[in-house]
């Protein structure tokens, strides 16, 4: 065997191996971008809820304006919001908002008896919990895609074709067990 | 885990050629004594096999009507429906079918051959006795089950068990029944199928048995352990599972709906709340599950 012979088959090694780390970063990254899809759609459901929310809140407490305007205000925040970090602060700011909310209601007997309240409230604390949970599947994928970048020799290879760290997602204000709405016996 | 799913495939897989195996064992005899020749295995092979795919299938269909159990609707329990579906997102599975079994006993199952057909199924009494931590903590269990293939394993042993147990009574009637007749009128024309039934019933009597202890063994008591573990790690939180175990464990009423072939089913066997521990209970003692949570 030549020496030509021998630097083609490591050559050869070397492309497939090449070709393998490049097609695990692939999967890492589309779990990280399929697990902030999830986010995404818990979060376009909290959206969704937050007007009706408004509306019903506002029917028995006309006057915190002030509180309706700064959800209202949060929401569109969030809703416009590009990057992770962004999205984090935005809602972070709502989540304290719409608690703010639902602690006035607590100041109306008559709302909190309101049957449509009691099931947006339910359906809020639902969607509350899917998006910690979500944020949770979201952090695991993220971890397990840095960890392969930063693992010798995926670094290497990360930066010349272009993968990046991506960021953890914390909301805080969510963890599920004390924050819950209380429904139990 | 990659291992116990693997393990799971592999286990269904034999549990179903063992039951072919013995269908067919079971026809060669008949054929044999009959002189039927081989048409009696073929039959038994045709039977099993049919059983086999039956039980594929509809197993998990077999399971909920067995014990009852009824489809929950979102508007009757909208906390339930949203747990489920927040674990779904957690663990990364799609969202279990969820069953509502009416019994105050609290106790809960999962089925299904795989996670796209899993089913969860609870008990009224676990809804109205356990708070909503706990509640989480038992369906995330009852998803690790079905995440790590469990319950294909699971819920067609209890069918096939429940075949054979089936098939056995009823050849131990049919030969009581024959001898009785025979003895009554003393017809005797010939000692040949009353001595097949005969045989049949002794070995199906003996195979029962040996069949529901294979199922016991199957579903392994590591695999609780194993579900309890991957259970807290949907939840982050396995003080709701703990205290979940607590709770209906030291319930004393037995479940209705339960029989001895979807008993390992259960999260904590229907049968024995307390004690009856030994080595060849289906499930872990709950002390110990409970101390392996709270270690985490």
């Amino acid at each position: 065997m030549g020496f030509n012979q021998i630097l083609i088959i490591i050559f050869g090694i070397l492309g497939l191996a090449i070709i393998f780390i490049y097609n695990r970063l692939i999967i890492y990254r589309n779990r990280v971008d399929n697990a902030w899809s999830q986010i995404d759609v818990q979060l376009k459901r909290r959206y969704d809820l937050i007007p009706n929310l408004v509306e019903t809140v506002q029917a028995y407490a006309r006057h915190e304006r002030e509180t309706f305007a700064q959800i209202t205000e949060a929401r569109t925040r969030a809703i416009a919001a590009a990057s992770v970090k962004e999205q984090e602060k935005a809602e972070n700011d709502l989540t304290r908002n719409l608690h703010r909310l639902i602690a006035v209601a607590e100041n109306y007997p008559d709302l909190k008896a309101n049957k449509n309240f009691l099931m947006l409230q339910e359906e809020l604390a639902g969607t509350e919990s899917k998006i910690a949970f979500a944020r949770q599947f979201y952090n695991d994928s993220v971890m397990a895609y840095n960890t392969r970048l930063q693992m010798f020799p995926n670094n290497l290879l990360a930066g010349i074709f272009g993968f990046k760290n991506r960021d953890y997602l914390e909301i805080e204000g969510l963890e599920r067990e004390p924050q819950r709405v209380s429904f139990d016996n | 885990m990659y291992q116990a799913i693997a393990r799971n495939r592999r286990n269904s897989w034999l549990l179903m050629f063992l039951f072919i195996l013995l269908f067919v064992a079971v026809g060669f005899i008949f054929g044999e004594y009959t002189g039927s020749g081989y048409f009696g295995l073929l039959i038994a092979f045709l039977i099993a096999l049919l059983l086999c795919f039956g039980s594929y299938y509809y197993s998990d269909s077999i399971v909920l009507k067995a014990t009852g159990a009824r489809p929950a609707k979102k508007e009757e329990y909208p906390h339930l429906v949203h747990s489920i579906e927040g674990l779904a997102i957690g663990s990364g599975l799609p969202t279990p079918g969820l069953y509502i079994i009416d019994d105050p006993t609290p106790n809960a199952f999962a089925t299904g051959r795989n996670p796209e057909k899993g089913v969860v199924a609870v008990t009224t009494g676990l809804i109205e006795k356990l708070n909503r931590v706990e509640i989480e903590g038992v369906l995330a269990h009852e998803m690790a089950h079905i995440k790590n293939y469990d319950t294909r394993l699971a819920t067609l042993a209890a069918v096939m068990v429940g075949a054979i147990v089936l098939l056995s009574e009823w050849m131990r009637r049919s030969f009581f029944f024959r001898s009785m007749r025979r003895s009554s009128s003393s017809n005797r024309r010939g000692a040949g199928p009353e001595a097949v039934i005969m045989v049949l019933g002794i070995l199906m009597a003996i195979l029962a048995p040996i069949f529901a202890q294979l199922l016991r063994l199957a579903i392994s008591r590591k695999r609780e352990f194993l579900a309890d573990a991957d259970g807290a790690m949907i939840t982050r939180y396995p003080e709701g599972l703990a205290s979940a175990l607590e709770k209906i464990s030291s319930e004393p009423q037995k479940l209705k709906n339960a029989s001895q072939a979807t008993a390992p089913l259960f999260i904590v066997n229907p049968f024995s709340a307390k004690g009856a521990n030994n080595l060849f209970s289906t499930h872990p003692p709950i002390q110990e599950r409970v101390s392996a949570l709270r270690k985490m």
